[in-house]
Protein backbone atom coordinates (compact mmCIF):
# COMPACT_ATOMS: atom_id res chain seq x y z
CA UNK A 1 0.00 0.00 0.00
CA UNK A 2 2.79 2.42 0.85
CA UNK A 3 5.35 0.99 -1.55
CA UNK A 4 5.70 4.34 -3.31
CA UNK A 5 6.84 5.75 -0.01
CA UNK A 6 9.53 3.20 0.75
CA UNK A 7 12.33 4.56 -1.45
CA UNK A 8 12.37 7.71 0.69
CA UNK A 9 13.62 5.68 3.63
CA UNK A 10 16.98 5.98 1.87
CA UNK A 11 18.60 9.22 2.85
CA UNK A 12 19.79 9.95 -0.68
CA UNK A 13 16.27 9.80 -2.11
CA UNK A 14 14.90 11.80 0.80
CA UNK A 15 17.53 14.46 0.17
CA UNK A 16 16.57 14.61 -3.51
CA UNK A 17 12.89 14.89 -2.54
CA UNK A 18 13.72 17.79 -0.24
CA UNK A 19 15.42 19.55 -3.12
CA UNK A 20 12.40 19.00 -5.38
CA UNK A 21 9.88 20.24 -2.84
CA UNK A 22 11.85 23.14 -1.45
CA UNK A 23 11.19 25.69 -4.26
CA UNK A 24 7.39 25.22 -4.03
CA UNK A 25 7.36 25.83 -0.29
CA UNK A 26 9.77 28.72 -0.62
CA UNK A 27 7.62 30.47 -3.23
CA UNK A 28 4.46 29.89 -1.17
CA UNK A 29 6.22 31.28 1.88
CA UNK A 30 7.51 34.43 0.20
CA UNK A 31 4.33 35.21 -1.74
CA UNK A 32 2.01 34.32 1.15
CA UNK A 33 3.90 36.25 3.79
CA UNK A 34 4.57 39.32 1.67
CA UNK A 35 1.02 39.59 0.31
CA UNK A 36 -0.75 38.50 3.49
CA UNK A 37 1.19 40.66 5.89
CA UNK A 38 1.34 43.80 3.75
CA UNK A 39 -2.37 43.51 2.97
CA UNK A 40 -3.16 42.82 6.57
CA UNK A 41 -0.96 45.50 8.08
CA UNK A 42 -1.57 48.30 5.59
CA UNK A 43 -4.80 47.81 3.68
CA UNK A 44 -7.22 45.79 5.78
CA UNK A 45 -9.75 47.98 7.64
CA UNK A 46 -9.06 48.55 11.32
CA UNK A 47 -11.27 46.89 13.88
CA UNK A 48 -14.17 48.97 15.28
CA UNK A 49 -13.34 47.89 18.81
CA UNK A 50 -9.66 47.04 18.91
CA UNK A 51 -8.46 49.67 16.45
CA UNK A 52 -5.16 48.97 14.75
CA UNK A 53 -3.80 46.69 17.43
CA UNK A 54 -5.89 43.83 16.08
CA UNK A 55 -3.48 43.67 13.13
CA UNK A 56 -1.16 41.43 15.09
CA UNK A 57 -3.72 38.75 14.25
CA UNK A 58 -1.92 38.27 10.92
CA UNK A 59 1.05 36.83 12.76
CA UNK A 60 -0.54 35.59 15.96
CA UNK A 61 -3.33 33.46 14.52
CA UNK A 62 -1.28 31.61 11.87
CA UNK A 63 1.43 30.74 14.36
CA UNK A 64 -1.08 29.67 17.01
CA UNK A 65 -3.12 27.51 14.64
CA UNK A 66 -0.10 25.90 13.04
CA UNK A 67 1.87 25.25 16.23
CA UNK A 68 -0.56 22.48 17.10
CA UNK A 69 -0.46 21.11 13.53
CA UNK A 70 3.32 20.96 13.53
CA UNK A 71 3.17 18.95 16.74
CA UNK A 72 0.82 16.47 15.11
CA UNK A 73 3.07 16.37 12.04
CA UNK A 74 6.04 15.67 14.28
CA UNK A 75 4.21 12.87 16.09
CA UNK A 76 3.06 11.43 12.74
CA UNK A 77 6.66 11.36 11.54
CA UNK A 78 7.63 9.65 14.79
CA UNK A 79 4.87 7.09 14.33
CA UNK A 80 6.05 6.33 10.80
CA UNK A 81 9.54 5.92 12.17
CA UNK A 82 8.42 3.50 14.87
CA UNK A 83 6.30 1.42 12.51
CA UNK A 84 8.64 1.16 9.53
CA UNK A 85 11.92 1.76 11.38
CA UNK A 86 13.10 4.56 9.12
CA UNK A 87 15.78 6.89 10.29
CA UNK A 88 14.69 9.51 7.76
CA UNK A 89 11.36 9.64 9.60
CA UNK A 90 13.13 10.34 12.91
CA UNK A 91 15.24 12.95 11.18
CA UNK A 92 12.20 14.72 9.79
CA UNK A 93 10.57 14.52 13.21
CA UNK A 94 13.50 16.33 14.73
CA UNK A 95 13.60 18.73 11.79
CA UNK A 96 10.03 19.80 12.57
CA UNK A 97 10.49 20.05 16.35
CA UNK A 98 12.52 23.30 16.57
CA UNK A 99 10.31 24.94 13.94
CA UNK A 100 7.23 24.05 15.96
CA UNK A 101 8.80 25.22 19.20
CA UNK A 102 9.67 28.60 17.70
CA UNK A 103 6.19 28.87 16.23
CA UNK A 104 4.67 28.21 19.65
CA UNK A 105 6.97 30.80 21.13
CA UNK A 106 5.95 33.35 18.48
CA UNK A 107 2.29 32.75 19.22
CA UNK A 108 2.91 33.19 22.96
CA UNK A 109 4.98 36.32 22.42
CA UNK A 110 2.58 38.00 20.00
CA UNK A 111 -0.27 36.93 22.25
CA UNK A 112 1.37 38.68 25.20
CA UNK A 113 1.98 41.79 23.09
CA UNK A 114 -1.67 41.74 22.02
CA UNK A 115 -2.91 41.05 25.52
CA UNK A 116 -1.26 44.13 26.99
CA UNK A 117 -3.39 46.75 25.16
CA UNK A 118 -6.53 44.59 25.00
CA UNK A 119 -6.77 42.92 28.39
CA UNK A 120 -4.39 45.24 30.20
CA UNK A 121 -1.97 42.47 31.12
CA UNK A 122 0.92 40.66 29.48
CA UNK A 123 0.04 37.28 30.80
CA UNK A 124 -3.05 35.74 32.24
CA UNK A 125 -3.73 32.14 33.19
CA UNK A 126 -6.31 31.72 30.50
CA UNK A 127 -7.04 28.35 28.95
CA UNK A 128 -5.60 28.92 25.49
CA UNK A 129 -2.52 30.70 26.73
CA UNK A 130 -1.88 27.96 29.25
CA UNK A 131 -2.32 25.10 26.82
CA UNK A 132 -0.03 26.89 24.38
CA UNK A 133 2.58 27.21 27.13
CA UNK A 134 2.26 23.51 27.91
CA UNK A 135 2.66 22.73 24.22
CA UNK A 136 5.87 24.75 24.28
CA UNK A 137 7.08 22.66 27.23
CA UNK A 138 6.24 19.45 25.38
CA UNK A 139 8.33 20.56 22.40
CA UNK A 140 11.25 21.45 24.66
CA UNK A 141 11.01 18.13 26.50
CA UNK A 142 11.14 16.15 23.28
CA UNK A 143 14.09 18.13 21.98
CA UNK A 144 15.89 17.67 25.31
CA UNK A 145 15.21 13.92 25.23
CA UNK A 146 16.56 13.65 21.70
CA UNK A 147 19.66 15.61 22.62
CA UNK A 148 20.35 13.43 25.66
CA UNK A 149 21.15 10.29 23.66
CA UNK A 150 24.40 9.93 21.78
CA UNK A 151 23.04 7.08 19.64
CA UNK A 152 20.73 8.96 17.31
CA UNK A 153 18.58 5.98 16.31
CA UNK A 154 17.79 5.31 19.95
CA UNK A 155 17.25 9.04 20.44
CA UNK A 156 14.80 9.10 17.55
CA UNK A 157 12.82 6.16 18.90
CA UNK A 158 12.66 7.63 22.39
CA UNK A 159 11.60 11.04 21.15
CA UNK A 160 8.96 9.40 18.94
CA UNK A 161 7.45 7.51 21.89
CA UNK A 162 7.34 10.70 23.94
CA UNK A 163 5.82 12.62 21.02
CA UNK A 164 3.07 10.01 20.77
CA UNK A 165 2.40 10.22 24.51
CA UNK A 166 2.14 13.97 24.03
CA UNK A 167 -0.21 13.70 21.09
CA UNK A 168 -2.60 11.55 23.12
CA UNK A 169 -2.30 14.09 25.89
CA UNK A 170 -2.80 17.27 23.86
CA UNK A 171 -6.60 17.01 23.56
CA UNK A 172 -6.84 16.08 27.24
CA UNK A 173 -4.67 19.05 28.18
CA UNK A 174 -6.63 21.30 25.86
CA UNK A 175 -10.03 20.44 27.31
CA UNK A 176 -8.89 20.25 30.90
CA UNK A 177 -7.44 23.73 30.71
CA UNK A 178 -10.53 24.94 28.87
CA UNK A 179 -12.78 23.86 31.73
CA UNK A 180 -10.30 25.23 34.18
CA UNK A 181 -10.36 28.84 32.98
CA UNK A 182 -11.43 30.76 29.89
CA UNK A 183 -10.99 34.40 29.00
CA UNK A 184 -9.65 34.20 25.44
CA UNK A 185 -12.01 35.21 22.66
CA UNK A 186 -13.61 32.25 20.91
CA UNK A 187 -12.35 30.82 17.65
CA UNK A 188 -12.94 33.24 14.82
CA UNK A 189 -12.35 31.39 11.58
CA UNK A 190 -12.44 27.71 12.44
CA UNK A 191 -16.20 27.89 12.88
CA UNK A 192 -18.11 26.18 10.15
CA UNK A 193 -20.49 28.31 8.15
CA UNK A 194 -20.37 32.06 8.51
CA UNK A 195 -17.09 33.16 10.03
CA UNK A 196 -17.36 35.97 12.56
CA UNK A 197 -14.81 38.13 10.77
CA UNK A 198 -15.31 40.47 7.82
CA UNK A 199 -14.04 39.04 4.54
CA UNK A 200 -11.79 42.09 4.01
CA UNK A 201 -9.96 41.01 7.15
CA UNK A 202 -10.31 37.28 6.52
CA UNK A 203 -8.59 37.12 3.12
CA UNK A 204 -5.23 38.53 4.20
CA UNK A 205 -5.39 36.23 7.23
CA UNK A 206 -5.92 33.14 5.07
CA UNK A 207 -3.12 34.20 2.72
CA UNK A 208 -0.83 34.77 5.64
CA UNK A 209 -1.70 31.32 7.03
CA UNK A 210 -0.74 29.85 3.65
CA UNK A 211 2.50 31.82 3.82
CA UNK A 212 3.22 30.42 7.27
CA UNK A 213 2.60 26.89 6.01
CA UNK A 214 5.10 27.53 3.24
CA UNK A 215 7.57 28.94 5.73
CA UNK A 216 7.24 25.93 8.03
CA UNK A 217 7.74 23.60 5.07
CA UNK A 218 10.78 25.53 3.88
CA UNK A 219 12.46 25.63 7.28
CA UNK A 220 11.70 21.96 7.96
CA UNK A 221 13.09 20.83 4.63
CA UNK A 222 16.23 22.91 5.00
CA UNK A 223 16.70 21.54 8.51
CA UNK A 224 16.12 17.99 7.27
CA UNK A 225 18.68 18.45 4.48
CA UNK A 226 21.24 19.59 7.03
CA UNK A 227 20.48 16.66 9.32
CA UNK A 228 20.82 14.17 6.48
CA UNK A 229 24.15 15.63 5.42
CA UNK A 230 25.48 15.66 8.95
CA UNK A 231 24.41 12.09 9.69
CA UNK A 232 25.60 10.65 6.38
CA UNK A 233 28.78 12.66 6.14
CA UNK A 234 30.85 9.55 5.44
CA UNK A 235 28.67 8.24 2.62
CA UNK A 236 30.09 8.46 -0.90
CA UNK A 237 27.12 10.41 -2.28
CA UNK A 238 27.46 13.08 0.37
CA UNK A 239 31.19 13.40 -0.24
CA UNK A 240 30.54 13.66 -3.95
CA UNK A 241 27.82 16.26 -3.43
CA UNK A 242 29.95 18.35 -1.14
CA UNK A 243 33.04 18.20 -3.34
CA UNK A 244 31.10 19.20 -6.47
CA UNK A 245 29.59 22.07 -4.51
CA UNK A 246 33.02 23.11 -3.35
CA UNK A 247 34.37 22.95 -6.89
CA UNK A 248 31.54 25.17 -8.10
CA UNK A 249 32.29 27.66 -5.36
CA UNK A 250 35.97 27.63 -6.28
CA UNK A 251 35.14 28.09 -9.95
CA UNK A 252 33.03 31.13 -9.17
CA UNK A 253 35.77 32.52 -6.97
CA UNK A 254 38.27 32.15 -9.79
CA UNK B 1 1.66 -24.04 35.83
CA UNK B 2 0.14 -21.29 33.76
CA UNK B 3 1.95 -18.01 33.10
CA UNK B 4 0.73 -16.42 36.31
CA UNK B 5 3.31 -18.02 38.60
CA UNK B 6 6.41 -16.26 37.21
CA UNK B 7 4.54 -12.97 37.51
CA UNK B 8 3.83 -13.73 41.14
CA UNK B 9 7.47 -14.44 41.79
CA UNK B 10 8.42 -11.12 40.15
CA UNK B 11 5.93 -9.41 42.40
CA UNK B 12 7.23 -11.13 45.52
CA UNK B 13 10.84 -10.38 44.61
CA UNK B 14 10.10 -6.70 43.98
CA UNK B 15 8.09 -6.35 47.17
CA UNK B 16 10.87 -7.92 49.22
CA UNK B 17 13.45 -5.69 47.58
CA UNK B 18 11.34 -2.59 48.12
CA UNK B 19 10.68 -3.23 51.79
CA UNK B 20 14.28 -4.18 52.57
CA UNK B 21 15.45 -0.76 51.36
CA UNK B 22 13.55 1.20 53.96
CA UNK B 23 15.45 4.42 53.36
CA UNK B 24 14.41 4.54 49.75
CA UNK B 25 10.81 4.01 50.79
CA UNK B 26 10.89 6.70 53.45
CA UNK B 27 12.78 9.44 51.63
CA UNK B 28 10.11 10.45 49.08
CA UNK B 29 7.52 10.33 51.85
CA UNK B 30 9.57 12.62 54.07
CA UNK B 31 10.16 14.90 51.12
CA UNK B 32 6.40 15.03 50.55
CA UNK B 33 5.68 15.97 54.17
CA UNK B 34 8.46 18.56 54.26
CA UNK B 35 7.43 20.28 51.04
CA UNK B 36 3.94 20.62 52.47
CA UNK B 37 5.34 22.01 55.70
CA UNK B 38 7.08 24.73 53.70
CA UNK B 39 3.85 26.19 52.36
CA UNK B 40 2.27 27.39 55.62
CA UNK B 41 5.67 28.84 56.53
CA UNK B 42 6.00 30.62 53.23
CA UNK B 43 2.43 31.79 52.76
CA UNK B 44 1.31 32.39 56.31
CA UNK B 45 -0.63 30.28 58.78
CA UNK B 46 -4.12 31.74 58.11
CA UNK B 47 -6.51 28.74 58.20
CA UNK B 48 -8.63 30.05 55.33
CA UNK B 49 -5.67 30.61 53.02
CA UNK B 50 -4.35 27.16 53.83
CA UNK B 51 -7.70 25.58 53.15
CA UNK B 52 -7.83 27.34 49.81
CA UNK B 53 -4.38 26.30 48.63
CA UNK B 54 -4.33 22.95 50.46
CA UNK B 55 -5.51 20.57 47.72
CA UNK B 56 -3.22 22.11 45.13
CA UNK B 57 -0.26 22.03 47.48
CA UNK B 58 -0.81 18.37 48.36
CA UNK B 59 -1.13 17.39 44.72
CA UNK B 60 1.89 19.38 43.57
CA UNK B 61 3.93 17.85 46.38
CA UNK B 62 2.69 14.38 45.42
CA UNK B 63 3.77 14.93 41.80
CA UNK B 64 7.18 16.23 42.87
CA UNK B 65 7.81 13.34 45.23
CA UNK B 66 6.63 10.93 42.52
CA UNK B 67 9.20 12.40 40.14
CA UNK B 68 11.85 12.11 42.81
CA UNK B 69 11.16 8.47 43.59
CA UNK B 70 10.36 7.36 40.07
CA UNK B 71 13.89 7.94 38.85
CA UNK B 72 14.88 4.68 40.55
CA UNK B 73 11.90 2.67 39.33
CA UNK B 74 13.76 0.54 36.77
CA UNK B 75 17.35 1.65 37.35
CA UNK B 76 18.63 -1.21 39.52
CA UNK B 77 16.88 -3.86 37.46
CA UNK B 78 18.26 -2.28 34.32
CA UNK B 79 21.81 -2.10 35.62
CA UNK B 80 22.00 -5.64 37.02
CA UNK B 81 20.43 -7.13 33.92
CA UNK B 82 17.26 -8.54 35.43
CA UNK B 83 15.13 -6.48 33.05
CA UNK B 84 17.04 -8.00 30.16
CA UNK B 85 16.34 -11.44 31.59
CA UNK B 86 12.68 -10.56 31.81
CA UNK B 87 12.76 -9.44 28.21
CA UNK B 88 14.36 -12.71 27.11
CA UNK B 89 12.07 -14.93 29.16
CA UNK B 90 8.83 -16.26 27.77
CA UNK B 91 6.55 -14.16 29.97
CA UNK B 92 5.25 -11.01 28.41
CA UNK B 93 7.40 -8.00 29.11
CA UNK B 94 4.33 -5.76 29.28
CA UNK B 95 2.88 -7.82 32.14
CA UNK B 96 6.21 -7.92 33.95
CA UNK B 97 6.60 -4.15 33.71
CA UNK B 98 3.02 -3.65 34.82
CA UNK B 99 3.68 -5.72 37.94
CA UNK B 100 6.84 -3.77 38.64
CA UNK B 101 4.99 -0.47 38.38
CA UNK B 102 2.24 -1.80 40.63
CA UNK B 103 4.76 -2.79 43.29
CA UNK B 104 6.42 0.59 42.98
CA UNK B 105 3.04 2.24 43.46
CA UNK B 106 2.47 0.17 46.62
CA UNK B 107 5.81 1.30 47.99
CA UNK B 108 5.68 4.93 46.93
CA UNK B 109 2.05 6.02 47.03
CA UNK B 110 0.24 3.81 49.53
CA UNK B 111 2.23 5.34 52.42
CA UNK B 112 1.38 8.74 50.97
CA UNK B 113 -2.31 7.88 51.07
CA UNK B 114 -1.95 6.66 54.63
CA UNK B 115 -0.20 9.82 55.79
CA UNK B 116 -2.63 12.19 54.11
CA UNK B 117 -4.93 12.56 57.20
CA UNK B 118 -2.02 14.25 58.94
CA UNK B 119 -1.53 16.62 56.02
CA UNK B 120 -5.24 17.36 55.91
CA UNK B 121 -4.86 18.52 59.53
CA UNK B 122 -1.81 20.60 58.65
CA UNK B 123 -3.66 22.38 55.88
CA UNK B 124 -6.98 22.70 57.69
CA UNK B 125 -9.01 20.66 55.20
CA UNK B 126 -12.64 19.90 56.03
CA UNK B 127 -13.81 16.24 56.11
CA UNK B 128 -15.56 16.36 52.69
CA UNK B 129 -12.41 17.86 51.17
CA UNK B 130 -10.36 15.19 52.86
CA UNK B 131 -12.45 12.38 51.37
CA UNK B 132 -12.30 13.94 47.93
CA UNK B 133 -8.54 14.22 48.30
CA UNK B 134 -8.23 10.56 49.28
CA UNK B 135 -10.34 9.46 46.31
CA UNK B 136 -8.41 11.59 43.82
CA UNK B 137 -5.10 10.38 45.24
CA UNK B 138 -6.26 6.76 45.10
CA UNK B 139 -7.29 7.08 41.46
CA UNK B 140 -4.70 9.59 40.34
CA UNK B 141 -1.44 8.28 41.75
CA UNK B 142 -1.59 4.97 39.80
CA UNK B 143 -1.95 7.15 36.72
CA UNK B 144 1.18 9.06 37.74
CA UNK B 145 3.06 5.79 38.12
CA UNK B 146 1.88 4.29 34.84
CA UNK B 147 2.47 7.31 32.63
CA UNK B 148 5.67 8.19 34.45
CA UNK B 149 7.01 4.68 33.92
CA UNK B 150 7.08 5.23 30.14
CA UNK B 151 9.43 8.17 30.50
CA UNK B 152 11.44 6.33 33.17
CA UNK B 153 11.86 3.39 30.82
CA UNK B 154 13.09 5.75 28.11
CA UNK B 155 15.61 7.57 30.27
CA UNK B 156 16.82 4.57 32.30
CA UNK B 157 19.94 4.12 30.17
CA UNK B 158 21.02 7.73 30.55
CA UNK B 159 23.53 8.82 33.15
CA UNK B 160 21.67 11.92 34.28
CA UNK B 161 18.02 11.22 33.64
CA UNK B 162 16.60 12.95 36.71
CA UNK B 163 15.94 16.49 35.53
CA UNK B 164 15.11 15.32 32.04
CA UNK B 165 12.45 13.06 33.53
CA UNK B 166 10.80 16.02 35.21
CA UNK B 167 10.96 18.06 32.01
CA UNK B 168 9.23 15.27 30.12
CA UNK B 169 6.61 14.42 32.70
CA UNK B 170 5.41 17.65 34.29
CA UNK B 171 3.50 18.84 31.18
CA UNK B 172 1.92 15.40 30.85
CA UNK B 173 0.68 15.43 34.45
CA UNK B 174 -1.08 18.79 34.17
CA UNK B 175 -4.59 17.49 33.29
CA UNK B 176 -4.52 15.16 36.29
CA UNK B 177 -3.57 18.04 38.57
CA UNK B 178 -6.40 20.16 37.19
CA UNK B 179 -9.09 17.51 37.57
CA UNK B 180 -7.91 16.36 40.99
CA UNK B 181 -7.78 19.83 42.52
CA UNK B 182 -11.07 20.79 40.93
CA UNK B 183 -12.65 17.70 42.54
CA UNK B 184 -11.42 18.79 45.95
CA UNK B 185 -12.58 22.36 45.32
CA UNK B 186 -16.04 21.06 44.44
CA UNK B 187 -16.05 19.07 47.64
CA UNK B 188 -15.12 22.20 49.57
CA UNK B 189 -18.17 23.96 48.15
CA UNK B 190 -20.38 20.99 48.94
CA UNK B 191 -20.84 20.11 45.27
CA UNK B 192 -20.80 16.76 43.57
CA UNK B 193 -17.29 15.80 42.56
CA UNK B 194 -18.13 12.52 40.86
CA UNK B 195 -17.61 13.92 37.30
CA UNK B 196 -13.98 14.81 37.97
CA UNK B 197 -13.39 11.44 39.63
CA UNK B 198 -14.99 9.72 36.65
CA UNK B 199 -12.66 11.54 34.27
CA UNK B 200 -9.61 10.60 36.32
CA UNK B 201 -10.90 7.02 36.42
CA UNK B 202 -11.34 7.02 32.65
CA UNK B 203 -7.80 8.28 32.15
CA UNK B 204 -6.58 5.58 34.52
CA UNK B 205 -8.42 2.82 32.60
CA UNK B 206 -6.97 4.11 29.35
CA UNK B 207 -3.51 4.21 30.89
CA UNK B 208 -3.82 0.64 32.20
CA UNK B 209 -4.78 -0.52 28.73
CA UNK B 210 -2.06 1.33 26.79
CA UNK B 211 0.94 2.13 28.95
CA UNK B 212 2.30 -1.40 29.61
CA UNK B 213 2.93 -1.80 25.89
CA UNK B 214 4.53 1.63 25.63
CA UNK B 215 6.74 0.85 28.64
CA UNK B 216 7.89 -2.48 27.28
CA UNK B 217 8.66 -0.91 23.91
CA UNK B 218 10.56 1.86 25.66
CA UNK B 219 12.62 -0.67 27.60
CA UNK B 220 13.44 -2.49 24.38
CA UNK B 221 14.64 0.82 22.94
CA UNK B 222 16.76 1.42 26.04
CA UNK B 223 18.36 -2.03 25.73
CA UNK B 224 19.22 -1.27 22.14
Amino acid sequence: MFTWLHPYAKTERAYALCNTLLPYFLVTAIVGLVVGIIWGLLFAPSDYQQGDSFRIIYIHVPSAILSMSTYVAMAAAGFVGLVWQWKTAYMSMMAIAPVGAILTFISLFTGAAWGKPMWGTWWIWDARLTSQLILFFLYLGIMALYAAFSDKTQAGKSAAIMALVGVINIPIIHFSVEWWNTLHQGATITKFGQPSIASSMLWPLLISIAGFIGLIGTLTLMNLKNQILRREINRPWVTELLTTKEMNVNKEAN
Amino acid sequence: MSRTSPLFSIMRRDLVLAFRQKNELLQPLLFFVMVITLFPLGIGPGPETLQKIGPGVIWVAAILSALLGMDKLFRDDFNDGSLEQLQLSNISLAWGMFIKVFVHWCGAFLPLLLISPLLALFLNLTPPMYWALIFTLALGTPLLSLVGAIAVALTVGLQRGGVLLSLLLIPVFIPLLIFATSAVDSAAMGLNYLPQLAIIGAMLCFAIAITPFAMSYAIRVSHH
